[in-house]
């Protein structure tokens, strides 16, 4: 993990002293709230429905056990006991009070944490996947090149009142778990033929009102130049961006109305001028960052425990599920990443852990790890370096704090933003669906043979909750005062990205549930095989689950 | 007499200042002999066409969000000062303007944030190459000075050090050479 020296240290005493001087002038009147709106949004401090909320950055998702317990505590002192996990790998507090803001900034700094620029117009929390370091198919560590980035963009001067937010993701294996397509920028990290680090970028991706997928638009690009792409892109973001409409002053709308060609080649002028600037990565530099990324002290153990494993699951179908879902690959013989799931149903919200939990995750991550543990983008908890032969003592234990309900990647997995439980923006809550449908697929079996699918929930057109990239996904649309959801069909995350269809007309929350189980029985009949239900929508399109899901009513869509 | 940020050397003071800005839509400027003005840059270039002498001394030019300058910066880096509108503290657009003026003109005379300018957004303007501050008339100047001293530490380089942290690191604590090491 990245550890502050320093000049970090020094950086955030001065961020909290700043803020902390704000909020006094906030209270005092000197500064308008008007005024204030910007400087607590980069602050990560939003207003919502009930109180206020803190966004606390946990850049790239990773987070040390030791940090995990301070947000137990902050969650314990100064708020209700939880804790929110996002689809931004951060962690949002929903009962904090003003006041108590700047000591909460004090103490997560006093453990290398912050809320710097986890909202506002300006560049968020750099995201990567959860299993960046770790993963069996990884070709490169994301991590370095990810703080690399955080430190150029933390209170860039230039970049810090852009037209929108804007966020960037980098994903560094085969497979992309980051999201990197609904990005404002996007990095695909590979080596070339010759070995070299290379970045393929990706811009103009994003979702809300206006979804759409970043495109390609520089290959090869050498590493070294990272942050000074990125700030040629900004600048010329920065200044022809919309600033009229804050509905289309993304970078998708500017890449869209200049053409992606347009748009690559000012972008690449305005690089060719800085491109060999001091902002030029060094070696020197990445191996100073990639240090704090090393590999941990790995056993060598591989071999004996995995007959262990194998025996444990024959005579444990449970714990055999768990295995299947909930453990992956790890590119370290003996060891695998386990994700534990923050879905139990009726007993959580999505992405909702206890501080109970927070602290028995960070035992755990000490336990039968190295102190480290993830966030990912789907609101689980990662921990990245479990000895395959401790998985059994793991389950029990996370069995007991209702953290290993097995379904990663399954229709209960769900993805659901907070809605209108909380967010003052919600046109329907997303809470309550969630768990609902959560609640009629509860058969386990039936779970597994259904297959990775991806259900999405957002309570408004913002989709903080990605509903566009679900397999299925289920927004919250307001209907003369009254809550109602629309469906849509075939989205998808990762290389493949695609943005999923409206089947047709919204539906009650009643209904929801019934809804998606007919969505579900039409893909049981139409499924070639082990077929995936993404694919299975792609061969058959939307026809059939129409017919389906509008029949009972004997409605046309 | 009004005042202003001025951003020295030295460090940041407030001193008394004598320019006028002329706002579009105020007319062609009739001021008193001896006074200062910035001129709207569509002004200027229009009376520069005309063939009208302007006081270089005397003379400004104020840049406006969507004022297209590019073409003519090589005749504004003569001017003693330059200033660039906030019309909102929220639009960035200024902070861009800043950069391009100093780093890719080489603009060397006196570059001026006006409009709504904020405690709180001084240290990015000054960064970007701001170095006055013309902070808006209902806000305490004095207390607006302390937006410039907020910080010590800068991770990435901008037009007021190009250098980033990550090379002073270097320098503080050299590691071994540059080279023969791939990622
Ligand atoms: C305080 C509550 C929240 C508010 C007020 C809020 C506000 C918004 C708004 C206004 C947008 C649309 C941005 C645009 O299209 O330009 C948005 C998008 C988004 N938010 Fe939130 N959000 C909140 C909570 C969350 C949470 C809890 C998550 C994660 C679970 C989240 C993740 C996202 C994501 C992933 C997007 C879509 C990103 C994109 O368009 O590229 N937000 N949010
Ligand atoms: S999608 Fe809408 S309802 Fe959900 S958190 Fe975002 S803004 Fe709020």
């Amino acid at each position: 993990m990245y550890r502050y020296d320093q000049y970090d240290l020094t950086l955030l005493e001065q961020r909290t002293a700043q803020f902390r001087d704000q909020v006094v002038r906030r209270l005092s009147g000197a500064l308008s709230e008007e005024e204030f709106l910007p400087l607590r949004l980069q602050n990560g401090l939003y207003h919502q429905r009930h109180a206020y909320m803190l966004r606390v950055a946990i850049p790239y998702g990773t987070l040390s056990s030791a940090q995990l317990r301070v947000l137990a505590e902050i969650a314990d002192r100064w708020d209700r006991g939880y804790g929110h996990f996002t689809t931004r790998q951060n962690i949002q507090f929903n009962w904090i009070r003003l006041e108590d803001a700047p000591d909460i900034m004090d103490r997560l700094a006093e453990a290398e944490m912050h809320a710097i620029q986890t909202s506002g117009n300006v560049v968020r929390n750099i995201t990567t996947e959860h299993f960046a370091g770790v993963a069996a198919d990884e070709v490169l560590d994301p991590r370095p090149l990810a703080e690399i980035l955080r430190q150029w963009s933390t209170m860039n001067p230039e970049f810090t009142f852009l037209p929108r937010k804007f966020k960037i993701a980098i994903s560094a294996s085969t497979t992309d778990r980051a999201a990197v397509k609904a990005h404002d920028v996007g990095l695909y990290l590979y080596r070339d033929e010759r070995g070299e680090p290379m970045l393929r970028v990706l811009v103009g991706g994003g979702l809300g009102r206006t979804p759409m997928l970043g495109v390609v638009i520089r290959e090869a690009l050498p590493w070294r130049h990272l942050t000074t792409y990125v700030e040629a892109v900004l600048r010329v973001y920065n200044r022809h961006g919309r600033r009229d409409n804050k509905y289309k002053a993304r970078i998708k709308i500017l890449v869209q109305s200049l053409g992606a060609e347009p748009f690559a080649a000012e972008v690449e002028r305005e690089w060719a001028l800085i491109k060999d600037s001091p902002a030029t990565i060094t070696q020197a530099e990445y191996r100073r960052v990639a240090a704090f990324f090393a590999l941990p002290p790995y056993a060598d153990q591989a071999g004996p425990d995995a007959a262990d494993v194998a025996a444990r699951q024959a005579g444990n179908p449970e714990f055999a599920r768990w295995c299947r879902r909930n453990v992956h690959p790890h590119k370290v013989a003996g060891y695998a990443s386990v994700t534990l799931s923050t879905k139990p149903g009726m007993a959580a919200p999505p992405g909702d852990v206890s501080s109970a939990q927070m602290r028995a995750v960070a035992d755990w991550a000490d336990q039968y790890g190295f102190g480290e543990v993830r966030v990912s983008h789907e609101q689980n908890l990662i921990l990245p370096d479990v000895r395959r032969q401790d998985l059994h003592a793991l389950w029990q234990a996370a069995e007991a704090h209702a953290l290993a309900t097995a379904n990663i990647g399954l229709l209960t997995d769900v993805i659901a933003c907070p809605g209108g439980d909380y967010c003052s923006l919600a046109n329907a809550r997303s809470i309550p669906v969630a768990q609902a449908i959560q609640a009629r697929f509860q058969d386990l079996d039936y779970l597994h043979d259904l297959g990775g699918l991806t259900l999405n929930i957002s309570g408004c057109v913002n989709a903080c909750g990605h509903h566009h990239l679900g397999n299925i996904g289920i927004l919250g649309v307001d209907k003369n005062g009254e809550e109602w959801y629309q469906v849509t069909l075939g989205g998808r995350q990762g290389a493949a990205a695609a943005i999923g269809k409206v089947i047709g007309r919204a539906f009650r929350a009643e209904e929801m549930p019934e809804v998606i189980e007919r969505i579900v029985a039409t893909f049981v009949a139409h499924r070639h095989g082990d077929e995936p239900f993404s694919d299975t929508v792609q061969r058959i399109g939307l026809a059939p689950f129409k017919e389906r899901v509008y029949a009972l009513a004997g409605e046309q869509p | 007499m009004k005042q202003i940020i001025r951003a020295l050397p030295s460090g940041a003071v407030v001193v008394a200042d004598h320019w006028h800005i002329l706002r579009d839509g105020e007319g062609e400027p009739v001021l008193p002999a001896g006074s200062q003005v910035l001129l709207p840059l569509p002004l200027w270039r229009r009376l520069r066409q005309d063939g009208v002498a302007l006081d270089a001394s005397a003379v400004g030019v104020w840049i406006g969000c969507d004022d297209e300058y590019e073409g003519l910066a090589g005749e504004l880096l003569a001017l003693p000062l330059i200033a660039v509108d906030f019309p909102a503290f929220r639009d960035g657009r200024g902070y861009s303007v800043a950069y391009l003026l100093r780093s890719r003109f080489g603009y060397r005379g006196e570059l001026r944030a006006i409009g709504d300018v904020l405690r709180d957004q001084l240290f990015y303007m000054q960064r970007c190459g701001f170095d006055s501050f013309d902070v808006r008339a209902d806000k305490d100047i004095d207390d607006a000075l302390r937006g410039l001293t907020a910080y010590t530490i800068r991770y990435q380089g901008a037009v007021d050090d190009p250098v980033p942290l990550f090379r002073k690191r270097a320098e503080a604590a050299p590691d071994t050479a540059d080279d023969g090491w791939a990622l």
